[in-house]
């Protein structure tokens, strides 16, 4: 189930949250913690924030660098946890 | 022999990769004492060269203070080499507890206790103090030996923007619910030079019921008005709850660290902290030459005065010669050439020139923020900084970069 306007909350979350002023602009597909973004360590943030947001529980485990790696790759997790709301 | 072909394959391949990069690190073999002017062999086997070193931590310029050396002297004779154990078998002195003492003093703290290193200390504190039910939130630019630490707590982890108080404040709204919350941040950043927001850290930490640990390695001994360090200078001595600091750079430069702070917290760290339990005593001969150094401080504040002098004149040179510097007011003028070869390449002329001053480049610092790192010494008399200071402006005429903006440089050489 597509939550309307999950992808541009993320995007909008990261760009604030990691990118510098002058950075270029983010896609939903630009990689995140692989393209040298966001380290893993600053992702914590990131989670806390969508667990807020959508009222969910993002276990460790299910939170890997591989799935927060794009606006698109988090918006697909987020949106498998609310749909077991 | 476990060891094949293949495997060495692998790691030369590696080192190889590092030299191709050209982040390939060589040592400089130093041959006399450490001071302002000391004698280099460099490339290896070359003839002894007498420079001027812009490039130690040695910001009061004791690491070769005769009372100093005098005292480690002694502190042989009286107490011995080694101690051959850890602190709590058999590896505590009784001056050992007396630096102990004399820092809680200075730092305005609660306790203190000693570890082997400053990075020792930042990589046991934080696991002997938190749990996974608690939050550590630091600066992006903390030292790397904090970013070891914080890998080492099994509590979660989050960053704020370099000192960016604003987001500070909405991260320790984020994490409101956690048990324990620790913000972290270096009191002067070793790599820029600027001095952490403390006074109003402390505030916003008093506001969230969070505690502030400052690493300030990079202003005991001078930062304030007496020296206290980077809280004295922001007007919140006996405020921060934790400080870490190293006796391996103002503080007479040996080695050795320590943990200072909350009673309880430091009380902690000796009963579980990694480091402290499972590595050697400090020496003897350091503690000794660290007494002397404190009583050194305490009686004059006389070399932090100098040492504020020399760095204004030092900064406002370079600013004059048309240098484009990080904005700060610490012994720590970090020249910019944003080009990593620039940096090395200038590096290398300064040396031909006399002047021993190193390049930083990534992953030391950012991309395209490479740098000269110069630090100022209360070591340092004028004609030093004047034989630098036109050393570094010969040098800046023939690479053409003096007077250009950061723009022009990066134009001219690329990032």
């Amino acid at each position: 189930m597509a939550i309307e306007g999950l992808k541009d909350v993320v995007l909008n979350y990261v760009t604030k949250e990691y990118l510098e002023d002058d950075s270029e602009p983010l896609a939903y597909d630009t990689p995140l913690i692989s393209g040298g973004i966001v380290d893993s360590f600053s992702m914590v943030s990131l989670k806390r924030f969508l667990e807020n947001k959508y009222a969910i529980q993002i276990p460790d485990d299910k939170a890997t660098p591989e799935a927060f790696d794009s606006v698109n790759k988090i918006a697909t997790l987020v949106e498998e946890f609310v749909a077991k709301k | 022999m476990a060891y094949s072909d293949k495997i060495r394959g692998t790691y030369q391949a590696q080192l190889k990769g590092i030299e191709d990069a050209g982040l390939f690190k060589q040592e400089r073999f130093i041959h006399s004492p450490q001071a302002a002017d000391i004698e280099v062999e460099f490339p290896t086997g070359s003839p002894l060269k007498k420079v001027i070193n812009m490039c130690a931590n040695n910001y009061l310029g004791l690491s070769s203070h005769p009372d100093v050396v005098k005292a480690a002297h002694e502190g042989l004779e009286s107490r011995g080499y080694g101690m051959s154990s850890v602190r709590f078998i058999c590896g505590t002195q009784d001056i050992h507890r007396e630096l102990e003492h004399r820092l809680t003093q200075f730092l305005g703290t609660e306790d203190t206790l000693l570890f082997p290193s400053c990075m020792d200390a930042n990589a046991g504190v934080f696991e002997a103090i938190l749990t996974k039910d608690d939050v550590m939130i630091s600066d992006r630019l903390v030292h790397a030996s904090l970013v070891d630490g914080i890998r080492l707590c099994s509590a979660m982890h989050d960053t704020f923007k370099h000192s960016d108080m604003g987001h500070l404040e909405e991260k320790l709204q984020l994490h409101a619910d956690k048990r324990m919350k620790v913000v972290i941040t270096d009191g002067v950043f070793s790599m820029d030079g600027d001095t952490a927001k403390l006074d109003e850290m402390v505030a916003l930490c008093d506001k969230s019921d969070a505690m502030l640990l400052v690493d300030d390695s990079h202003a005991s001994g001078f930062i304030g008005k007496t020296g206290r360090g980077t809280h004295e200078r922001c007007g919140v001595v006996g405020k921060i709850d934790v400080i870490t600091t190293t006796f391996g750079k103002a503080l007479g430069g040996a080695s050795g660290g320590c943990v200072s702070g909350r009673r309880e917290l430091v009380e902690l760290c000796r009963q579980r902290a990694r480091p402290y339990l499972f590595s050697n005593t400090i020496a003897p001969v350091v503690v000794a030459g660290v007494l002397k150094v404190m009583e050194i401080l305490s009686k004059s504040t006389e070399r932090r005065d100098k040492l504020e002098r020399n760095a204004a004149y030092w900064r406002k040179g370079l600013t004059e010669a048309g240098f484009v510097l990080k904005e700060g007011d610490t012994p720590i003028v970090p020249v910019m050439f944003f080009n990593a070869k620039l940096a090395q390449d200038f590096s290398r002329a300064l040396y031909d020139e006399g002047i021993y001053a190193i390049g930083f480049f990534f992953p030391v610092v950012a991309q395209g923020q490479a740098r000269i790192r110069t630090q100022i010494s209360a070591g340092h008399e004028t004609h030093h900084l004047d034989k630098a200071l036109a050393a570094f402006v010969k040098v800046g005429k023939k690479f053409d970069i003096l007077g250009k903006t950061k723009q022009e440089i990066i134009a001219k050489y690329g990032m």
